[in-house]
């Protein structure tokens, strides 16, 4: 695929919105489906390989503008079916054609808190985009309408205004509200939990605020100052803070409430406990999670090499076990940070792969080499202990199962080496068991993850959870969603308190 | 965000330090350990075992050799001065019972973890029985409050500058030669003599649990940076540590981890010293 570059892809804009603006409101289906869906400018994939400045650059307002004409304002919303939080989609993405991008930041408001945030990182694809009208009448998924990259237009639009919106926070209540993690699904609790008038804390164990939006996803992917803003945001809605503390060795959690006063807590605290692959050779020198390698670097800075002083694996040959996000980020950063051949081992195919679909194409142009069908059957080591290569196995698909998926099937006798340094694992997390090893009352399913019922309470009375430690690892969007649900019961819960004092003070 | 309460140098390389922490004063025990940092945005975070709480000044105290650039910046900080990031306590709590006679190994830096816990053993009951050893002399730390806590005290140099010329591994054999036996031993050094007391300590049958220091990141089990293999099971040692069955406890592979980024780290600090060297002459 050749690269547009910025300038190229703003001025063709510029060309189709002289060509389309003047009947913008009556265009027949046909006709607007037939407008160029608008790619996504990006930075070189020659230069960005060396940097960590975002990738992918945004829209420009033509570009927008245009990309949102191509809506065809279906009255089925299948979009909105699809989306999680359930955004009226074509709603905003009417006021994006005319320019309207205050209401059109105001509808998607209206369901979703961290727009910038999800713009970037929701797998479109399989959610919102996977049905639309447009998609389906051109036959091609990545020809529907681009949601995702036009909500990023117009949350950038706000932040590039300045113009973000304090939400206005009720009167005082009195009522406290414990915050545990400050990933995507606690953020959203304490700015729900805060605007109805409680006191809001986020205790986080790190040193900065949002979780693997901050240590997980690099920068080339989510600037930090995209984070950051949200965060001031809270700062303003007087949310206290408190971080380097670790709920359940710092403080108990029951003791949040029964030392600290606090009235309702709801547990965020994330996936987080990397699994490896039980192979041989897993602790060598030169074998990290996931996890590790991009904390190394997103948050603790190791890829500035001439300042931090935590320091970061020096590799020429690396091979990712995986196929999903985490593994698209750690082999993207092992590129940047210097290694010159970068294998993603995956034992399915393409198709299979969780990872979103412009991370993938986004590897690619960058130089990543995809080694679909094999697996990693032992690592070997040289004499200091260090990685020093890796046996794989290749695998064929089989015939369809019931489910009419082809599985892989391993070809016996097809082990070979790959030369690599170092081995980077990728394949999931399972749930850290800090906080339900030091709660004996919380119930947890035989992975650990925490049982809620439908408006994320626990079995522990006034203790709420969501997110990644209640679904398992899944996506920012869904971790937002359960935050809203479990802040909406937290929320009526405390009204129904206050209530009830009152009456009772009468 | 912490502040220096008190600064003291114990031997050459080795310092120690109160820190205010009224939290992490009041829920730590004896074998928890915290994570610090100097500096929020480039820091490296340096994992120290809690030697000692004061719950009444709100504090806890930390005792570090100086090994790299992170903890030679440490030790130049002073009373008053700000440390960012303090998180803990960290890990599992060492478990504590009436055991019967307990050897409590400790070398080198090493003696400063052993401490609390020889305390609470000897709260609890147990005969203590206490080594500690270092390589020479100046090595040595915290000799009298060990020596108040021992039933029995044997303190050993490798050169012999002071007290007996042995590694802590000879009167450790001794005493599980005696009848009867010792119950359980405790060692906390430098990965080597905790695999040697193991090593010393296997054919005896005496169960020994050892505390390891291996490299962390953010010390709540998210990173897995800290694994070891014990037995024949990966385990991490700040959620499932620090303290593990010493006979089980794969040291070679611990070792060469700890070493992962020993040429790194070289580097950086003799390009650090570098910079030192060039600043105090531009200063002259
Ligand atoms: C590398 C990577 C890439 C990803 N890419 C995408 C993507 O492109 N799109 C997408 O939708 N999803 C992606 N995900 C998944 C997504 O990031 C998670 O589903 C989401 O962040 C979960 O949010 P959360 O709020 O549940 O927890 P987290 O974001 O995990 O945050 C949990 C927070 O709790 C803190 N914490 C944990 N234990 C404690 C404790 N005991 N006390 C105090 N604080 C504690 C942690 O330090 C952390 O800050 C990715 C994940 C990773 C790791
Ligand atoms: S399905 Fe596609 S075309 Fe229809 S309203 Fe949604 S985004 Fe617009
Ligand atoms: S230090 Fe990260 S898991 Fe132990």
């Amino acid at each position: 695929m050749s690269h547009h570059t910025h300038e190229q892809l703003a001025e063709e804009a510029k060309k189709l919105i002289a060509e389309y603006l003047y009947k913008i409101d009556d265009m027949k289906a046909k006709e607007r489906t037939k407008i160029p869906p608008q790619e996504m400018p990006a930075q070189d994939p020659e230069i960005r390989s060396h940097n960590l400045d975002e990738v992918a650059l945004g829209y420009t307002m033509e570009q927008a503008r245009i990309e949102a004409m191509r809506c065809l304002q279906c009255v089925k919303k299948s979009c909105v079916d699809d989306c999680p939080v359930k955004i009226d989609i074509p709603r905003f993405i009417n006021h994006v054609a005319h320019e309207e991008y205050d209401q059109a930041v105001g509808v998607i408001k209206e369901a979703s808190l961290l727009p910038a945030i999800c713009g970037r990182v929701c797998p479109q694809e399989t959610q919102c985009q996977a049905n639309c009208t447009v998609g389906k009448a051109l036959k091609d998924v990545d020809k529907s309408v681009a949601i995702g990259r036009l909500e990023r237009f117009v949350a950038d639009w706000e932040r590039a205004t300045g113009k973000i919106a304090i939400p206005e926070i009720k009167p005082e209540t009195g009522k406290k509200v414990a915050v545990v993690g400050s990933g995507p699904a606690g953020l959203v609790v304490a700015a729900d939990c805060r605007r109805e008038g409680h006191h809001v804390t986020i205790f986080e164990a790190f040193h900065k605020l949002g979780g693997v939006l901050r240590y997980g996803i690099p920068e080339f992917r989510l600037p930090n100052d995209i984070i950051d803003k949200e965060i001031d945001v809270l700062k303003a809605m007087d949310v206290e803070i408190k971080t380097n503390f670790v709920v359940g060795r710092t403080r108990k959690l029951t003791d949040l409430m029964d030392k600290d006063g606090y009235h309702a807590i709801f547990v965020g605290t994330g996936a987080g406990l990397p699994m490896f692959m039980g192979i041989e050779g897993e602790n060598l020198v030169g074998v990290f999670s996931a996890n590790e390698y991009l904390t190394r670097a997103n948050l603790m800075r190791a890829f500035d090499k001439g300042h931090a002083d935590t320091p970061i694996y020096q590799s020429k040959n690396v091979a990712v076990l995986g196929g999903g996000n985490v593994a698209m980020d750690s082999a993207r950063m092992a590129k940047r940070l210097g290694a010159e051949n970068v294998y993603v081992v995956y034992r399915r195919t393409e198709v299979e792969m969780p990872a979103r679909k412009e991370e993938v194409a986004h590897a690619k142009e960058e130089g990543i080499q995809f080694s679909f069908l094999q697996n990693a059957k032992k690592i070997l080591g040289n004499d200091k202990g260090r990685v020093k290569e890796m046996q794989c196995v290749r695998y064929e698909l089989g015939e369809p199962d019931a489910s009419g998926r082809r599985r892989p099937v391993l070809i016996p006798n097809s082990e070979f080496i790959l030369n690599v340094d170092t081995v980077i694992v990728a394949i999931g997390n399972g749930s850290n068991p800090l906080i339900s090893q030091t709660t004996p009352l919380l119930n947890v399913n035989k992975w650990g993850n925490i049982i809620v019922d439908e408006t994320q309470k626990t079995s522990v009375n006034r203790i709420f959870a969501g997110g990644d430690i209640v679904l398992g690892a899944a996506t920012v969007i869904l971790a937002m969603g359960e935050g809203r649900r479990a802040a909406a019961a937290i929320n009526k819960m405390l009204a129904e308190e206050i209530e009830k004092e009152k009456t009772a003070m009468n | 965000m912490s502040k220096i309460l008190f600064k003291k140098q114990l031997s050459k390389d080795v310092y120690m330090m109160r820190l205010d922490a009224p939290l992490i004063a009041e829920e730590r025990s004896a074998g928890q350990f915290i994570i610090l940092q100097l500096d929020d945005d480039y820091g490296e975070r340096i994992p120290l075992t809690i030697a000692d709480a004061d719950t009444k000044e709100g504090s806890i105290t930390i005792i570090f050799q100086v090994v790299g650039k992170s903890t030679l910046q440490l030790s130049e900080k002073n009373v008053g001065d700000i440390i960012p990031t303090l998180v803990g306590p960290l890990g599992k709590p060492t478990h504590i019972d009436n055991f019967g006679t307990v050897v409590c190994v400790g070398g080198g830096i090493g003696v400063a973890p052993l401490h609390p816990i020889a305390q609470a053993l000897k709260k609890a009951g147990n005969n203590v029985i206490t080594i500690i050893g270092a390589r020479t002399k100046d090595l040595i730390i915290l000799e009298d409050e060990m020596k108040n806590i021992a039933d029995e005290f044997i303190l050993c140099t490798d050169d012999g500058s002071y007290g007996r010329k042995a590694l802590v591994t000879v009167p450790l054999k001794e005493i599980c030669e005696r009848s009867p036996k010792p119950n359980m031993v405790i060692a906390i050094g430098p990965p080597i003599m905790m695999k040697f007391c193991s090593e010393t300590t296997r054919p005896y049958e005496v169960f020994t649990q050892v505390s390891l220091n291996t490299i962390m990141v953010d010390g709540t089990g998210m990173c897995g940076g800290c694994r070891v293999n014990v037995g024949k099971e990966i385990k991490f040692v700040c959620v499932d540590g620090p303290e593990f069955d010493g006979h089980k406890v794969d040291f070679d592979n611990m070792m060469a981890r700890l070493n992962s980024y020993k040429e790194l780290e070289r580097e950086a600090h003799s390009c650090f010293l570098e910079q030192e060297i060039k600043d105090k002459e531009a200063l002259r």
